[in-house]
């Protein structure tokens, strides 16, 4: 049976559901390289785009495979990648092109433990910094952190529209416990997701880069006689190389800028039991899915916990956390690293947090939270 | 606002003129082989509307910014993954790569072999001059041995590529190598390139007297036109391993391959998504794959002077 947008109730991994929730919202070019815990994205791609009239090539390796994205994005394909820590560190070269040359296109990280080969089949949240500094110069990211299949395939939709609307290469942060989480996944009828598509310049004589309010430039189809040059040096409007400081300001203010005005479109949490909390845990990813049960646990000793799931991590939510440390005085960060998000949450609070962090390998036991909310209650 | 046309260049057509002058030294050979590229195009009337030129980095890539086409100026090492994405989302249009040996063959080295295995359709221009020219002259992994450079001070050890040799033993479907003083023979097997459906590569070879010629006994830019004229050896449809290149020896010039056309990777990428081929059997999948296969016992044979032309 061959379909086109999976519609209804389904038992999905989330490296399955995230693949399907790309062809939902239109991807239609896959280029990749095989790693672990990934591949099963890759392998799900392979089968499915030729059904829906896409393109999948396993590339040579992952330099090629973010090049291969973005020429068929500029070929007016929705594309996607998959990969995980060491292929994400590959990918960072054509990152940075993608940022400066406003590319959409989507790579999905289902992170392992690091540094280098680390933990290949074990759980990590060790990119969270690389997605959002990881190429070099300045930039603005958007990075998405699904805690189970269901939201891999959400939010595998709301990357591509980020990707279209703001054009930007967006990440999805999954990990690979929830990569490889089975769970039911239910997609609603094609009709109902809503699927956005980049602007199309019709313009021939506008200027490649020259934005629309909004900060965004409508993007220009390739073939059609718009003679566009598109380059990785700074560039003016025409898309044309200036060598100067003055380019580099107006045109790197831009990029950071159509992301910063927009990001209250763009930030995402869930708040769980925040209302009176007294101490509240931040996590992402697999880790939200321990604090939650450890906010139950601790409520059941009388602690007044709560919760704020990032579900968009970059932009980071600061607004929100200054908000929330108004009426909380105690604050948890859990996450499987050495401390990334730990330095924004601190950096928003302007105080200490209790870090619960956790090199990699395994994701934290509730009580392994909870230890860390009754120490900072104590 | 009237123009007056009458000192119109008859390449002014496929340039964007406002961006000239150009980065290129007096003396480099980039020009010599964009000109005929350009007239190669225009030649057999490629559209320059429907062809993409693709570039990465150094002086060679610099390429992409002056013709009047879709144009990327990629990263360092990455111009040939890049096209053949844009190829396989559009196969409808002519893609062809212009970028330097230090980018195709050391940074990109991978990406041409896979390329030419694949057997994608899009052309490779290859401007070999010896050297790092944008960043100052340092080794090249195309400096004959003995040649002095920023980072060879004391004479490079290491042994050239073959880059001809290279793509026409990956799978290549059409290869040649020239100088930039054969403007004539160049331009005609880049006509031959750009007609070519599959994989297809020229190699330049170019002077760049300011930054190897300059430390190599060539200071001025006749020079290794005369080195050229002096050592260059017409010759086709050689053994690909005879094309390498040594210091102050002959070397050869001419065309190395030119394979039958075959199904491109996009022709297979495409029948891939048509439900004739997806709505049937494993068997009759198999049966498709083979009938489409590239022949490369044949190809060596053509490579290797046994077979038939």
């Amino acid at each position: 049976m061959k379909v086109e947008v999976l519609e209804g109730h389904h038992f999905l991994s989330g490296d399955v559901a995230v693949a399907e929730g790309a062809i939902a919202a239109g991807c239609r070019f896959f280029a990749g390289y095989p790693i672990t815990p990934s591949s099963e994205v890759a392998e799900r791609m392979s089968r499915r785009l030729p059904e829906v009239g896409g393109i999948f090539i396993q590339m040579e390796d992952e330099l090629a495979s973010m090049a291969a994205l973005l020429g068929a994005s500029w070929g007016g394909k929705k594309s996607m990648t998959a990969t995980s820590g060491p292929g994400f560190s590959l990918m960072m070269e054509n990152y940075g092109l993608g940022m400066m040359t406003e590319t959409p296109c989507v790579i999905v990280n289902v992170q392992r433990a690091g540094p280098s080969t680390g933990l290949p089949t074990l759980v990590g949240q060790g990119d969270v910094m690389q997605a959002r500094w990881g190429s070099h110069g300045p930039y603005e990211t958007i990075a998405l952190s699904p805690e189970s299949p269901q939201e891999c395939f959400d939010m595998a939709v709301r990357a591509f529209n980020f990707s279209e609307k703001y054009r930007i290469p967006v990440v999805v942060l999954m990990d690979e416990s929830v990569g490889h989480l089975f769970e039911r996944v239910s997609i609603p009828p094609k009709s109902e997701i809503e699927v956005i598509d980049r602007k199309i310049s019709t313009d021939k004589k506008r200027h490649i880069y020259e934005p629309d309010d909004d900060l965004i430039p409508p993007m220009p189809p390739v073939g059609e006689g718009f003679g566009i040059h598109v380059t990785g040096l700074t560039h003016d409007e025409r898309g044309y190389p200036v060598i100067t400081a003055e380019a580099q300001e107006k045109l790197v203010r831009r990029l950071v800028d159509k992301i910063r005005v927009h990001a209250d479109e763009i930030i995402d949490y869930e708040e769980f039991m925040t209302e009176d909390a007294d101490v509240i845990v931040i996590a992402y990813g697999i880790s939200a899915r321990s604090a939650r049960r450890a906010v139950i646990m601790a409520r059941e000793k009388g602690i007044k916990a709560g919760m704020l799931r990032l579900k968009v991590i970059w932009p980071f939510p600061s607004k929100k956390l200054r908000e929330l440390v108004e009426k909380a005085s105690h604050f948890v960060v859990a996450e499987i690293n050495n401390g990334q998000i730990l330095v924004e949450v601190e950096r928003a609070i302007r105080k200490e947090a209790v870090f619960v962090g956790k090199m990699g390998g395994e994701p934290h036991r509730p009580d392994e939270v909870l230890k860390g909310i009754e120490e900072a209650v104590k | 606002m009237s123009v007056v046309q009458a000192n119109m260049h008859p390449l002014d057509n496929y340039l964007r003129t406002e961006r000239l002058p150009h980065v290129w030294c007096s003396g480099c050979g980039i020009g010599t082989v964009l000109g005929a590229y350009l007239r190669a195009m225009k030649n057999i009337g490629m559209d320059p509307e429907k062809t993409i030129m693709v570039s990465g980095i150094g002086c060679t890539g610099r390429a992409a910014g002056y013709v009047k086409m879709d144009s990327f100026h990629t990263t360092h090492g990455r111009p040939i993954p890049f096209a053949v994405g844009i190829k396989a989302a559009r196969p409808d249009l002519n893609v062809t790569v212009f970028s330097g040996d230090g980018d195709l063959f050391a940074i990109g080295g991978n990406h041409i072999i896979h390329a030419a295995r694949r057997n994608a359709d899009i052309t490779v221009i290859t401007i070999n001059n010896f050297i790092y020219g944008m960043t100052g002259g340092q080794l090249a992994p195309t400096t004959p041995e003995t040649g002095i450079t920023t980072t060879s001070p004391y004479g490079n050890v290491e042994s050239p590529f073959n880059l001809a040799g290279l793509v026409a033993v990956s799978g290549a479907s059409y290869v040649a190598r020239w100088t930039s003083l054969h403007v004539r023979r160049l331009e005609k097997s880049i006509e031959k390139a750009l007609k070519k459906r599959g994989f297809s590569f020229v190699e330049v070879l170019s002077p760049c007297p300011t930054a190897y010629g300059r430390r190599n006994r060539m200071r001025d830019p006749v020079d290794m036109l005369k080195y050229f004229q002096e050592h260059a050896v017409v010759k086709h449809h050689i053994n690909p391993l005879e094309g390498v290149i040594e210091p102050d020896k002959d070397f050869i010039v001419g065309e190395f391959l030119d394979a039958e056309e075959e199904p491109t990777f996009e022709d297979k990428l495409w029948e891939m998504t048509k439900k004739e081929f997806l709505y049937t059997s494993q068997a009759e999948r198999t049966a498709w794959i083979l009938e489409h296969r590239r022949h490369l016992e044949t190809l060596s044979k053509i490579i290797s002077g046994r077979g038939e032309r």
